[in-house]
């Protein structure tokens, strides 16, 4: 059902192999606890970051190693080819014949899609641009799963870059395969969604609620999902100086939250969480970041059909 | 046709009669054609006539040039409603409406810069997904971004 699939977008999946993959990253955790396994001993995983990355480049590298696999690659296109001036198809042609599967990463929309056409091995897309990053919204999904065992009926809040962001992005994709009560759409005006994505949420049918005011939804919802404004993204300067530091989630915001509402963020996180918000019962984002390890073994070992 | 159109251009014996165009897109489906005036057909452009099915159109006939089937889809993105005659000996030998087919493959570009298909050291044609005829909407495969009828028609000006 996995093996040798590529993952460019979190649609590329249907509901039930998006559970399977949530029972089988439970497992990895087992897995985990014990240190690791062979599982994928003699695989190599190569991470093709054309984009800096911490937690997805270092999450996929420990995900391989725990499963008894190595890894190639590079983080920093200054000292690959690219600075030699090779093109990124050539670059995947090349780690296609080094490696098992690929990771890519890159400021491009559409680069994953591009590899996934060059590549024979599994491409995984590791975030392009502003538009993909389908890893992270299943372990997001995977996180609201495991807090209140469902994602379906749940409240669910999406803050800030709605525009660029393209976890907040995926994310939004990965809940059209659920059945949440409601989204509400949090954001600026300059960062509401796009036309494209938000036709796409209303031909599924998602229960959709955009506004400005995050205090407006606050206390209706069990998830928050928090999103730094990623100054990278804009095409224009000026528009980040409008819309930056505009949500600042505190202590005293959350006085009237749900009881067990929980918060997440992709990280890296700026100024948009407190840091006191840190020690309250409310912060999963730390969690959510853990479990991007036995989500992304999960992934690496069903694409390399090590597991079906 | 009808007769107040055949008075103001008279009929061709051979070549290619594109009706139904909305009014103003005339000259833009010669673009598209690459005809510039200077390749020597006789042509004749017929703009803003009153229209039971679009209000205003354009109709245009060249003489001695049958079209290709690649440029029907490429009128077909800035004309979904346009009619194409192929015209031989004064008779209508071939009348078809052009058709929007589901993929665009290669013949408009996507507008969003940081797009990987508008990356010229890569070898990657462009593709798109129609979304909506009317108007005309078509989604990036690569980037998921839309295309507007608008941007589609500035691509050919």
């Amino acid at each position: 059902m996995f093996k040798e699939r590529d993952i460019l977008s979190i649609l590329d999946f249907k509901r039930d192999e998006i559970e399977h993959i949530f029972e089988i990253s439970n497992e990895m955790k087992k897995i985990l606890a014990k240190g690791k396994s062979n599982l994928l001993e003699g695989k190599i995983l190569a991470t093709a970051f054309f984009e800096p990355s911490t937690r997805t480049k270092l999450s996929f590298e420990t995900a391989m190693q725990r499963l008894g696999g190595s890894v190639i690659g590079f983080s920093e296109p200054s000292i690959s080819s690219i600075a030699k001036g090779e093109n990124i198809s050539d670059t995947i042609r090349m780690l296609d014949s080094y490696a098992d599967i690929i990771v890519i990463r890159h400021r491009l929309e559409g680069v994953a899609k591009l590899a996934a056409e060059i590549a024979n091995s599994p491409v995984i897309n590791g975030g392009d641009g502003t538009h993909n990053h389908p890893t992270q919204s299943i372990i997001d999904l995977y996180t609201i799963w495991n807090k209140f065992g469902k994602i379906d009926g749940l409240n669910i809040c999406i803050l800030g870059d709605l525009k660029y962001g393209r976890a907040a992005i995926s994310f939004m994709h990965g809940l059209s395969l659920f059945n949440p009560k409601k989204i509400f759409l949090v954001s600026p005006q300059l960062l509401k969604i796009r036309q494209e994505v938000r036709d796409f949420l209303k031909s599924i049918g998602l229960n959709i609620y955009e506004t400005e005011s995050l205090e407006e939804v606050l206390n209706d919802i069990d998830v928050l999902y928090v999103t730094r404004i990623q100054k990278e993204r804009f095409p224009d300067p000026a528009e980040y100086e409008k819309v930056k530091g505009s949500y600042r989630i505190s202590i005293e915001m959350l006085k009237n939250a749900k009881d067990d509402l929980i918060i997440l963020h992709p990280l890296p996180r700026i100024d948009e969480i407190d840091i006191n918000v840190d020690y309250t019962k409310y912060a999963y984002y730390f969690k959510q970041a853990a479990n991007g390890i036995p989500v992304r073994m999960s992934l690496l070992a069903l694409l390399l059909g090590a597991i079906e | 046709m009808g007769l107040s159109e055949e008075l103001v251009v008279r009929k061709i014996r051979d070549g290619t009669v594109i009706d139904h165009i909305p009014a103003g897109q005339a000259l833009n489906v010669l673009r598209i054609m690459g005809i510039k005036g200077l390749e020597g057909n006789r042509i004749a452009i017929v703009m803003n006539v009153e229209s039971k099915k679009l209000g205003k159109k354009d109709i245009v006939k060249i003489e001695n040039r049958e079209i290709a089937p690649e440029e029907i889809n490429k009128i077909a993105l800035i004309a979904p409603n346009a009619t194409i005659n192929i015209i031989r000996d004064y008779k209508v030998i071939k009348k078809e409406k052009v058709t929007l087919p589901d993929k665009i493959k290669n013949i408009v570009k996507c507008i969003n810069p940081t797009c990987i298909t508008n990356q010229e050291r890569e070898s990657i044609i462009s593709s798109f997904k129609l979304i909506s005829k009317n108007p005309i909407i078509l989604l990036c495969e690569y980037c998921e971004r839309y295309l507007l009828q608008e941007d589609i028609i500035k691509q050919f000006e």
